[in-house]
């Protein structure tokens, strides 16, 4: 065993992504277990707060994907019980959480990020849809892509190649979450940049590209495995790879993460677009971090050793 | 509104550079992964099994935090857990040199009597020989499609019909042709209609697959002369009727029903189990055939499993035999009454203006349909984020329809819960009704383009509980 102690990962959660979350979990518990740390997984629910007061973890790794886990929720939980856990604090999830205002912030930082408007549904409401969504189109072209301004695991989002689908996709992404983030239809390379920081600074890993074999990068595509193709490191030239890495290493820096975060971007005409950042990033045998990881020839088990080591030196 | 680029939105996806012919800081692998290694060689039949979103929202609908209308679990709770412990106890003790062997594939012969035994409550009058105890009769349904069904064949079925079916039928790529039903079951005249119009086109249904007591998801019961017709148009067609009866003994205001089975020992084979009666987790069913169907069935369940628990076929027979299992059904029906009951008068109370639903005479659920423009599978996550679950209808239907249509199950919450839910519900309704009137209609063959043709044309239920 490592002179780690005791580590606690938590994962499910009470949001769509509970699923994915559980098999994060478990992976990253094995993972751990084999780099031989003394690893558990425990859901965040009423017995939390208990588990952690009766038997302080030395480190927690919070897997929980989706709102709860990567709102700032359950960091704020942490901290309030004064328990290091890796990964972002509060107030930096709750900006990168939130995508139109984690766009805004990497546009800020000089990064390009696709056009966008970001809108309540009490808009379409007291402004009529039609009129609202027209000039959408009219502004931002077609194709978008709709997907509610904060979740994650594709979602409620939709790609409308057709104005009138806009209506449904409108529907389907509020089925989510109040708020919608409609955005230009960037269709290129579509990539997703794990960063990870050991202490000294934060470092890009191979980027991985995402080839759906048919339709999107959907919920189907993320979790089956065979449905897409990922090619790692992904088939960039030598400048978008170095242009992707940057942009992942700027997005981390300006949201102000720590530990580790992923980054998704699609590479258009050499030009790298900011689409979201994650800081709960999935570890399942379909996710792309752990393929960076291997890629970069580190073991999904060590990193996460070390992250935690990372978060237990730094204390709560 | 941000408009930070400029530069105009190129269609179609490009899969990046070719490898080849550019530099590259490392090598990349040229095939890339599909993290499964096998992906290129599994058979047609597993092509559609996807991972859904929609599972994973009932991944989340089993947590307790969430009032779940949607699975379909028999309240357990209420047997004598404690004589059914020591029943099994004893039975080991006593026989496991028998209860813990080999047994033949047809099942054991004194738990086959016992089968028709409770089987003459529905009016049938069977001969245990005829009697195949299968794994649930879920198993029973499998080996049924096995042996009749070759791929694209037809099989006719009522829409909406039992999600576990159609997933077993999907699974040996059987064309599903639905029959509607109204309030008394299946419409002897659309049956008639969709057989000649199969006849008029060459075709002709392998057997008909029904649910006529209780219906899942439906809630309806087919009438008793409905039933007389049902048996003559089959008869006159030639074409063989599977009656599937979970239910049957589960009526919360009369005897039971006469069974298809009764008047056609040779037109009909009847599945039934003990799932709803006794207990799922023993997983024992059975088919009751004409003896040629009966010696394939046998032969096709030994192909399967070699032989059924034999544990848990001689703790039925024990069950049956030594503990008052009829008194303990009244149990059941009282209880599933209460809450049928409290489901039907939440829902009177508080569901807004253009729902409608079924009110069932007994089994597990109510069928309802939403106002017009509604999607119960898209309104789903938003029920989810209110903590109540439901089935969204679509996975009830083979050909995509039934996204007006929700089932909604009371046989496991307390009347409490159900109350709360059905509240729940009725709030993410009158969302959606907000929302839909908010963005007007929705062109029907509008699919979320991120659900992609994968899920379209996945097998009917494959991402619904049963």
């Amino acid at each position: 065993m490592s002179d780690l102690g005791h580590v606690l990962i938590l994962a499910g959660g009470l949001s769509a992504e509970r699923e994915v979350s559980l098999r994060s979990g478990s992976r990253l518990r094995d993972a751990l277990r084999e780099a031989g740390v003394d690893a558990d997984v425990t859901d965040a629910d009423a017995g939390l707060i208990p588990a952690i007061t009766g038997d302080p973890p030395s480190a927690v790794f919070p897997a929980i994907h989706g709102a709860y886990g990567e709102d700032g929720s359950i960091q704020e939980v942490l901290a309030l019980l004064g328990v290091p856990f890796v990964g972002a604090a509060a107030d930096a999830c709750r900006f990168a959480f939130d995508k139109p205002v984690a766009k805004a912030i990497a546009r800020a930082a000089g990064l390009a990020t696709p056009a966008s408007v970001t809108l309540p549904k009490e808009t379409f409401h007291d402004l009529g849809a039609a009129a609202v969504l027209e000039r959408i189109v009219a502004t931002l072209g077609l194709p978008l892509f709709v997907k509610p301004a904060r979740g994650g695991s594709a979602l409620g989002a939709s790609l409308v190649e057709a104005a009138d689908e806009l209506p449904g996709a409108m529907i389907s992404c509020f089925a989510y979450g109040d708020t919608a983030l409609i955005e230009r239809g960037v269709v290129g390379t579509e990539i997703a940049v794990g960063v990870i920081d050991l202490g000294d600074g934060p470092q890009a890993l191979p980027a991985v590209e995402i080839h759906p074999l048919a339709g999107g990068y959907d919920y189907a595509a993320r979790y089956t495995a065979g449905q897409t193709r990922f090619y790692t490191p992904a088939r960039l030239s030598r400048d978008e790879a170095a242009a992707a890495a940057a942009a992942a290493v700027t997005a981390h820096r300006a949201l102000g993460l720590r530990d580790l975060s992923r980054t998704d971007l699609i590479v258009e005409d050499g030009r790298a677009f900011f689409l979201e950042v994650n800081v709960a990033p999935g570890m399942t045998e379909t996710s792309t971090l752990p393929m960076a990881m291997e890629a970069a020839g580190r073991a999904l088990g060590v990193v996460a050793r070390d992250l935690l080591s990372v978060a237990a030196a730094r204390g709560s | 509104m941000a408009i930070e680029d400029a530069t105009p939105a190129r269609v179609g996806r490009t899969s990046g550079t070719d490898p080849g012919s550019q530099e590259s800081h490392e090598p990349p692998s040229p095939h890339g992964s599909l993290v499964d290694p096998y992906v290129g060689r599994y058979a047609a039949r597993a092509q559609e099994m996807v991972a859904s979103e929609i599972r994973a929202l009932f991944a989340v609908a089993a947590r307790p935090e969430i009032v779940s209308l949607a699975g379909g679990m028999p309240y357990i709770t209420a047997l004598p857990l404690d004589a059914v412990g020591e029943m099994a106890g004893q039975l080991v003790a006593d026989r496991g040199a028998v209860a813990l062997q080999y047994m033949s594939a047809q099942g054991d012969p004194g738990l086959r009597e016992c089968i028709c035994d409770v089987m003459a409550l529905e009016g049938i009058h069977a001969h245990p020989d005829e009697v195949v105890v299968t794994v649930g009769s879920q198993q029973a349904l499998d080996l049924i499609t096995r042996i009749f069904v070759n791929p694209g064949d037809v099989v006719l079925a009522e829409g909406p019909s039992y999600v576990g079916a159609l997933g077993t039928f999907a699974s040996y790529q059987a064309n599903v042709v639905h029959v509607p039903m109204d309030d008394t079951g299946l419409v002897p005249e659309a049956l008639a209609e969709t057989i000649a119009a199969l006849e008029a086109d060459g075709q002709r249904a392998k057997f008909l697959y029904t649910v006529p007591s209780f219906h899942n998801p439906g809630g309806v019961t087919l009438s008793a002369e409905r039933r007389a017709r049902v048996l003559e148009i089959c008869q006159r067609a030639d074409i063989l009727v599977i009656e599937d009866n979970p239910y049957g003994l589960l009526g919360f205001d009369r005897e039971p029903l006469r069974a298809l089975r009764a008047d056609d020992a040779h037109g009909v084979v009847y599945l039934g189990t003990f799932s709803k009666t006794i207990a799922p987790g023993l997983r024992v069913g059975w088919a009751l055939a004409p003896p040629g169907i009966r010696d394939k069935l046998v032969l096709a369940a030994e192909a399967a499993v070699l032989c059924h628990s034999s544990l848990a076929q001689l703790m039925v027979r024990e069950y049956l035999t030594g503990q008052p299992w009829r008194e303990q059904v009244k149990v059941f029906r009282e209880l599933y009454r209460e809450r049928r009951d409290a489901m039907l008068e939440a829902l009177s109370a508080v569901m807004p203006d253009g729902c409608r639903w079924t009110r069932p005479a007994g089994g597990f659920y109510v069928w309802l349909q939403l106002p017009p423009g509604l999607d119960s599978k898209a309104m789903l996550p938003r029920a989810i984020s209110s903590r109540v679950a439901y089935v969204p209808g679509t996975g009830f239907y083979a050909d995509g329809s039934g996204a007006r249509h929700l089932r909604l199950s009371y046989c496991f919450p307390e009347p409490g819960r159900i109350r709360e839910g059905v509240r729940r519900l009725a709030e993410v309704v009158g969302t959606e009704i907000e929302l839909r009137s908010t963005f007007g209609a929705v062109p029907a063959a509008y699919r979320r383009s991120g659900a992609g043709p994968t899920v379209l044309t996945g097998p009917a239920g494959a991402d619904t509980p049963q």
